[in-house]
């Protein structure tokens, strides 16, 4: 087994295009699990986490710019946090500390499980994810990217670098709220049973929510948020609880939930339900949480 | 030398080490990592084992074709039953289960063969590498229907069906209550998997060094496989990562020693965290049927039960379960008639043996519902139901034993019920990470509502039914330096701290070593289980260091030309005081012997009837919980359980403490989260990322009410065992709550948030 440590992007890049089949190793807390129960037996590792040019976050061009390398402990960090809430509640809810650490938005992008929980928000922020190749680049919304669970459009030799956001939804409360709930079976570092990402849009006067969990990949729950945004009350952010629950509703009925031994398809749905109503009663209600 | 020890008036006179918070000699080098766990263990040209398991259920074994394993180099041996040189078979009570699957596999992780190579990753190749057709068979999974169902094994399909018929179980109550229950399967959840190491010797035994809780049981189980005299097999106990129970089979034991005795080389296993979800016994899935009948004032009259156990595909400790789980499933109360027929059966499900609690666990999530029940019924509140029924010391438990010894559950009641109960959550707003949900922020606070809820249980400490149950201590004096030599093994529990707090308190030295726990050089001291250990060895522990101080007084007679010495803490000294010797100075460079076994009093089977004095002491303990259930999703946190707990006597208090703290840990899982689950006889969570145990976040702060100290008859010290009592109570506490706080009937555990979610919402 060869295993390089790359220096650079570049690097990375040509390694990816002289050894076809390298696999491209970051934090490892989902690689290594795999390696471990004999899933995944790499011939060629080439080592992405010290890459600078895939850590941290930027502002760029109108648009906020997430490292592949992000990690999740990062993500709980101000400024970052303050302006993606819902991101910063989401890398909270992942593993222990010692995986925040390790863990990165480039990892859960490409392993691409369906309860990979930085993926909703994502979604509900239309993220547009950067993959580059060796002299070449591609663009594409999170949603296509994520073609279905563990499955991505990720093609050998690419790599992702970074996601980017609307610098508009990542202006913090209280022109942006964001919300992120997960429900699992246990307190902390329990693997999501289904999760709701929620941004609302003030200023844009647009509802975006997303669900985790809850179908192959994430599920934009587009006809919650029309009936959302047609019926708030944008000036006095208000809305009919008849509305709120509405808006659950539609939700749930978004989900594509499955049974297996983690929870049931019913528990999914209802679970959305609920949550979708509180993220959207929090999100005009207060600022959201902060670091 | 050696003796029987009999009752002896305790030396000791004023006590400097006992009941203190002495430190753990394994205490720091556990904390800093640098404790050799089983799993650490390494020998020079050491190869690696491992097993091929059964894919299925049930099914029939047409044939096994071991040459590909052969043909990836590395591989030292590849052994099948038919290299098993002694009796194929092997088991706690009943020798039911192969060492290796021949004909049919009953269970899902069912070892068929086992293969030694050069390399980890070599060894699981070449066990990959073997073919053997199945023809799959349908699984008997249903334990009800198991009963009657032809037999999956030569023994039939029922382990044990017993009946415990008291006073007259047709008299009728006032008020009547019923329900039927179920627990899930639990598993121990231990850190360190399986893991040991055999080294072939030169005589054509073998020393194996492994990880469990009862080094002689073992030694008999494997020699017996591998064909050897008992004094061929030598066992070493390794560091232990915690048992609970589930150390108490034979996991890999005789594979690693028939690898060894193949390849005439070290082996070593470890099983991955997915392999020791198969590789050892779980608790014992239960479904409960019980009938209370009480007068107007709440009084029991008759209680019926039928229980039934799933035992998984073979016997363990089954048998010994199911009569814990029926001689206690009135629970700690006075019950004039009762009619409990209990079974254990056999099912294509996986092996089901010890865990911490042995059949009490089950058993009181049925009874202390139905006092619940009961209470409601009757119009009372739920602890004066509990304290107007309690036992206490000469009455008579369903099996007409009368209870002899400390019996303070009154007491443990009022302690634990009179705890101030907890404030309201602190929180900062909503989804705070105190209230249900946790990390995961989902709680609404108007949507939370808090329950309190009530339990109380027991059960026995130590063997039972006439089991022989003993074990055996050697002190040895040598110049002032103490050497205890017991085959106790510690598996977490502290008996290393307790081991020498006795014989400094016993002897007056602060010279104490203890040497490695082996089967060569002293007797059983039988199993770490069944709260035991405390009272069993430490008890054999003392007696070794009362007669070596016996010894040490005579000798110091002789030496010093005085009649009328005695030993107190540390010096002989002489009646009228006119002498005063350190003990190491008044026996000089006389080296002093002892080795005694220690029995408890005897113990007698039950008769046809369940009646018998089948059991030696009890332990009673009571919990309070107090949960925050968000009643849309289901989500529970469990904020504080209270207990109180009859421990006779505290040696140590922060080991009560860890245990308490542990057990409790143990029963808040089994309560809301602790499951393996199963799909026709497959496990489908055989990880920690799926089998789930409380974190930090789900720990409930234990606030202990208090410890209730009578001391128990006969027992070393006055000490009872205190492993297993917070894991009794604890679940139906739990589960208690979080009925108070929603209204649902919860007959089963664990509890999942869709049986409260979706039963809310109708
Ligand atoms: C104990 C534990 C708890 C966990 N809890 C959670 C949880 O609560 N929620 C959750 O969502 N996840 C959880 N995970 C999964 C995991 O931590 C995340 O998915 C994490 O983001 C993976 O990132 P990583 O950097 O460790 O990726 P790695 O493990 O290094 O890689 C994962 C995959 O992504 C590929 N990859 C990595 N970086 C790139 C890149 N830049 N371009 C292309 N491909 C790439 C790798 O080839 C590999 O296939 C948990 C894992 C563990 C071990």
């Amino acid at each position: 087994m060869t295993v390089t440590v790359a220096a650079s992007l570049d690097e990375v890049l040509e390694v990816l295009e002289a050894r076809p089949g390298a696999e491209i190793l970051a934090g490892g807390t989902d690689f290594m699990v795999e390696v471990n129960f004999g899933h995944r037996r790499p011939r060629s590792v080439v080592c992405v986490s010290r890459l600078p040019e895939l850590r941290g976050w930027r502002e760029e061009g109108g648009e906020l710019v997430l490292g592949a390398g992000l990690t999740y402990t990062e993500m709980m960090l101000p400024p970052l946090a303050e302006r993606l809430p819902a991101l910063a509640q989401a890398a909270r809810t992942v593993g222990s500390p010692q995986i925040r650490n390790a863990g990165t938005l480039g990892g859960n992008l490409a392993t691409a499980s369906p309860a990979g929980d930085t993926l909703p928000v994502l979604a509900a922020l239309d993220a547009v994810v950067v993959l580059r190749r060796w002299g070449g680049e591609r663009r594409m919304p999170v949603g296509e990217f994520l073609v279905g669970p563990k499955r991505t459009a990720l093609l050998p030799g690419e790599v992702v670098t970074e996601a980017r956001v609307p610098v508009g939804l990542a202006s913090g409360p209280p022109a942006v709220c964001q919300e992120f709930l997960k429900v699992g079976t246990r307190n902390a570092m329990v693997i999501a049973v289904a999760s709701v990402a929620l941004v609302v849009d003030w200023v844009g006067r647009r509802v975006r929510c997303a669900l985790g969990s809850a179908g192959p990949a994430p599920i934009r729950a587009r006809e919650a948020e029309a009936r959302a945004e047609s019926s708030m009350d944008w000036e006095g952010r208000r809305l009919a609880a008849a509305d709120l629950d509405a808006f659950g509703h539609l939700a749930g009925e978004a989900a594509r939930p499955i049974d297996d031994h983690r929870s049931t398809a019913s528990y999914r749905r209802h679970a959305v339900t609920v949550c979708a109503r509180r993220a959207l009663e929090r999100a005009m209600a207060g600022p959201g949480w902060t670091a | 030398m050696s003796g029987t020890a009999t009752m002896t008036p305790p030396v000791v006179r004023r006590e400097r080490v006992l009941g203190r918070d002495v430190s753990r000699p394994d205490g720091v080098p556990k904390v800093r990592g640098e404790f050799a766990f089983s799993s650490d263990l390494w020998a020079e040209g050491m190869l690696w084992g491992r097993i091929l398991r059964s894919p299925h259920p049930s099914a029939r074994i047409r044939s096994i074709d071991p040459s590909g394993a052969w043909r990836v180099p590395g591989v030292r041996a590849v052994l099948l039953a038919e290299d098993v040189p002694g009796q194929p078979t092997y088991g706690l009570e009943h020798a039911d289960q192969p060492v290796f699957a021949s004909q049919v596999v009953r269970h899902v992780g069912e070892p068929v063969a086992a293969v030694a190579a050069d390399h980890p990753e070599t060894a699981r190749l070449a066990a990959s590498a073997i073919r053997v057709d199945y023809e799959v068979l349908e699984p008997l999974v249903d334990p009800e229907a198991a009963i009657l169902a032809p037999p999956i094994h030569p023994d039939g399909n029922v382990f044990r069906h017993l009946t415990i018929r008291h006073g007259d179980p047709s008299r009728r109550g006032e008020v009547s209550v019923e329900g039927t229950y179920e627990v899930g399967m639990q598993d121990q959840a231990f850190m360190g998997p399986e893991s040991g190491l055999a080294i072939p010797g030169e005589d054509g035994g073998v020393d194996l060094y492994v990880s469990t809780q009862w080094l002689h049981v073992d030694r008999s189980q494997v020699a017996a496989c591998l064909g050897l005299p008992e004094e061929k097999v030598r066992l070493h106990l390794a560091g232990v990562g915690g048992a609970f129970g589930a150390r108490e089979d034979v996991s890999l034991q005789v594979h690693i020693c028939l690898l060894a005795l193949a390849t005439r080389r070290p082996v070593k296993i470890v099983y991955s965290r997915e392999e020791s979800f198969f590789g050892h016994v779980h608790r014992h899935p239960a479904r409960l049927w019980l009938r209370h009948q009480a007068d107007r004032e709440g009084r029991l009259v008759t209680v019926e039960a039928k229980v039934v156990l799933d035992g998984g595909a073979y016997a363990s400790s089954s048998t010994a379960v199911i009569s814990n789980a029926s001689c206690f499933v009135t629970g700690p109360y006075v019950v004039p008639n009762a009619l409990v027929e209990g079974w254990a059966v056999r099912t294509n499900n996986p092996p089901c043996g010890a865990m911490r609690g042995f059949g009490a666990v089950q058993a009181c999530f049925g009874y202390e519902a139905q006092m619940d029940k009961l209470a409601a019924a009757v119009g009372l509140d739920p602890v004066e139901m509990r304290l107007r029924n309690a036992l206490a010391h000469g009455d008579q438990l369903i099996t007409g034993q009368v209870l002899r010894g400390a019996a303070p559950v009154a007491e443990v009641i009022r302690a634990c019920a009179a705890t101030p109960l907890p404030g309201p959550p602190v929180t900062d707003g909503p989804g705070s990470m105190a209230l249900p949900g946790g990390a995961g922020r989902t709680a609404q606070p108007g949507r939370v509502r808090r329950g309190v809820g009530f339990a109380v249980g027991y059960k026995n400490l130590m063997y039972s039914e006439g089991f022989d149950d003993y074990s055996t201590a050697r002190c040895r004096l040598e110049r002032g330096l103490v050497t205890i030599t017991c085959a106790a093994a510690e598996v977490g529990q502290g008996f290393v701290t307790l081991a020498h707090q006795i014989a400094r308190e016993v002897l007056g030295v602060d010279q104490v070593v203890l040497a490695p726990a082996e089967t060569s050089s002293i007797g059983s001291a039988g199993s770490t289980s069944a709260s035991r250990q405390t009272w069993m060895s430490g008890g054999a522990v003392a007696e070794a260091c009362r007669a070596v101080a016996r010894k040490a007084v005579e000798v110091a007679a002789r030496r010093l030309g005085h009649p009328g010495l005695e030993l107190v803490e540390g010096e002989v000294v002489a009646e009228g005081g006119g002498l005063r010797v350190p003990l190491a100075e008044a026996v000089g460079d006389e080296v002093i012997e002892e080795t005694v076994t220690y029995r408890h009093p005897g113990t007698s089977p039950l008769d046809p009837d369940g009646q018998g004095d089948a059991h030696v002491s009890f332990a009673f303990a009571a919990h309070r919980a107090v949960v925050d259930v968000d009643l849309d999703l289901g989500l529970v946190r469990v904020v504080e359980v209270a207990t109180a707990q009859d421990v006779g006597r505290v040696l140590h208090p922060l080991q009560v403490t860890g245990q308490i703290e542990g057990g409790i840990a143990q029963g808040v899982g089994l309560a809301v989260m602790e499951e393996i689950v199963l799909e026709e006889g497959r496990v489908k969570n055989p990880s920690f990322t799926d089998y789930l145990i409380p974190t930090a976040l789900d720990m409930p702060e234990v606030r202990i009410g208090g410890l209730i100290e009578e001391p128990e008859p006969g027992a070393p010290f006055g000490a009872k065992g205190v492993g297993e009592p917070p894991t009794i109570s604890s679940t139906p506490a739990v589960v208690a709550a979080i009925r108070a706080a929603t209204g649902l009937e919860l007959s089963r555990v664990p509890v999942r948030p869709q049986d409260i979610a979706l039963a809310a919402v109708g």
